[in-house]
């Protein structure tokens, strides 16, 4: 019975970690790619292609650290628990045994809850780090995700009414045999809506209030510091990388292959990349109150879309 | 860690009053020793030193100076330098010029809640001999005698170009392993408090702000 349940899960769990190895060090070689793109738009050269690893080092390698409590340890925790959750259950290269991770029936569900955990546990941590600056953050990073978490859930609907499965494999599946099929073409007023809603996740401009460099110092990882610190700066990559394989898998057909994910991927978040540099930012009432207009309006027209012209 | 009460060897506090002294931490702090494999401590100093986030604190007119680093111009983020607008995740405290004694204690402050190890470069001829505030009544004329300093970058302003030649000799200096500022602090850390509380009249805060 435990050999069988044994052989059954530790391949699964070595074959997570190679997806999770890969996804992260992506995420990282990623964002610094962004990072020098953005730099080049600014007339400069930007940091070398190896930074986002040495900052991650020069952190865990600090000599001290202090506390503020239990929440402060686990708040970290929570958030990287979230980052791999949410990848765990997403099947990362489509008709692969290996890469497919813990795939089931309902996982869109599971993963759009894991995307909330971990931004749930950081408000907790930071919250008893005590700082003033954490608690704007996290009181503007919390109320910006209930904003865009409307339009994005109301495109994930409208997708699920559309093939009427709630498996991410299933979807993928059904987006196969050719561009033609891609959600973008065949609903495109959901995926509309979606990547709305993502240039909120991704924290560029002018979505980025709750970051908000040069005016609340970094918003809720202010007090967070040494090995805290490379937690989450660890977690920032794996959680980007990861959120962009759920959107290239709803709504860009998925990947077959490493490659064909990264290409696809680095498009997806290159329209928020633009958008970043080519706009400033949003007053957190203005943020709500676009999300809470356009976007959720182009959310209920995809149902309605769905309803009327797909089904 | 840190809330150590009633220990034998513990800080006073006494600028607190006493319902403020159980608010705050009266550890002292304690000196740590490199890894002891030295592969692993070279290899921990050469990502210390490629990245070297900046506390952004313009502590005196040479603050402006710090300004045109990350511009296209100057571009330090070539160099992994970044500014940090908070102290717990920097690790290079710039003093910008002349140090009024208003602005050290505001300096101690931020200093002591930076995590080792932690490197302080001194920018100008203020910090080393007073400079043109030398017999001003509220300069401090040597600041080393407050605050541990890895590195001088001497001048009335030097300008970003020496800016960037002192980052990049403090990264020189942090690779082979002689900024230990921060220990240093920690074990004279009797006489760097006596200094400091010469200057400073009115202490109001903790002993070792954690």
């Amino acid at each position: 019975m435990i050999s069988e349940f044994l052989a059954n899960w530790l391949p699964k769990v070595g074959n997570f970690s190679i997806t999770l190895l890969i996804v992260t060090f992506y995420g990282l070689l990623m964002g610094a790619f962004i990072e020098r793109i953005i730099a080049k738009v600014q007339g400069r050269i930007g940091i070398p292609y190896r930074q986002p690893f040495i900052n991650i080092l020069k952190n865990l390698f600090k000599r001290t650290a202090i506390s503020h409590g239990v929440m402060f340890y686990l708040g970290p925790v929570f958030r990287i628990a979230g980052g791999i959750g949410t990848l765990a259950f997403i099947p990362v290269i489509y008709g692969s045994e290996m890469f497919s991770n813990f795939s089931m029936a309902g996982d869109l569900f599971l993963v759009i809850y894991f995307m909330f955990f971990g931004q749930l546990g950081m408000a907790l941590g930071a919250g008893e780090s005590g700082h003033p600056y954490s608690a704007i953050g996290i009181a503007r990073g919390l109320s910006q995700m209930t904003a865009y978490e409307v339009p994005f859930a109301l495109a994930v609907i409208s997708i699920v009414i559309q093939y009427d499965t709630l498996s991410i494999t299933d979807i993928v599946a059904a987006q196969q045999g050719g561009w033609q099929n891609w959600t973008v073409i065949t609903n495109w007023v959901a995926t509309l809506a979606a990547i709305l809603a993502m240039l909120g996740m991704t924290g560029y401009s002018p979505f980025d209030i709750f970051l908000a460099p040069q005016e609340i110092p970094i918003g809720p990882p202010t007090e967070f510091h040494s090995a805290y610190l490379s937690l989450l700066q660890t977690n920032r990559a794996l959680f980007g990388a990861t959120k962009l394989v759920l959107f290239m898998n709803l709504f860009f057909g998925g990947a077959t292959g490493w490659v064909e994910l990264m290409i696809k991927t680095f498009l997806i978040y290159m329209i928020a990349v633009i958008v970043g540099v080519a706009f400033p930012r949003f007053r957190v009432d203005q943020s709500i109150r676009f999300f809470f207009k356009i976007p959720t309006l182009i959310g209920i027209a995809s149902i309605i879309y769905v309803q009327m012209v797909l089904i | 860690m840190i809330k150590s009460l009633n220990t034998e060897d513990t800080l006073e506090n006494a600028g607190l009053t006493e319902e403020e002294q159980k608010l705050f931490s009266n550890a002292r702090p304690q000196a740590y020793e490199p890894y002891p494999i030295k592969a692993v401590e070279d290899f921990a100093n050469w990502a210390r030193a490629n990245s070297l986030w900046i506390l952004a604190f313009g502590t005196g007119c040479g603050a402006i100076e710090l300004r045109p680093l990350m511009t296209a111009r100057f571009d330090a983020n070539r160099f992994g330098v970044a500014g940090r607008p908070t102290p717990r995740q920097s690790s290079v405290f710039i003093i910008g010029g002349y140090a009024s004694v208003k602005t050290l204690k505001r300096i101690i402050r931020s200093y002591e809640q930076m995590q080792g190890p932690k490197f302080v470069i001194c920018l100008g001829i203020c910090p080393v001999n007073g400079g043109m505030y030398f017999d001003s009544y509220n300069t401090i004329n040597q600041f080393d005698q407050y605050i541990p300093v890895d590195l001088y970058i001497t001048g009335c302003m030097p300008r970003p170009e020496a800016l960037v030649a002192g980052i990049i000799e403090l990264q020189k200096k942090i690779k082979r392993g002689e900024c230990d500022g921060a220990n240093r602090y920690v074990e004279n850390f009797d006489w760097y408090k006596a200094n400091q509380k010469k200057v400073i009249k009115s202490w109001d805060m903790p002993d070792y702000n954690w």
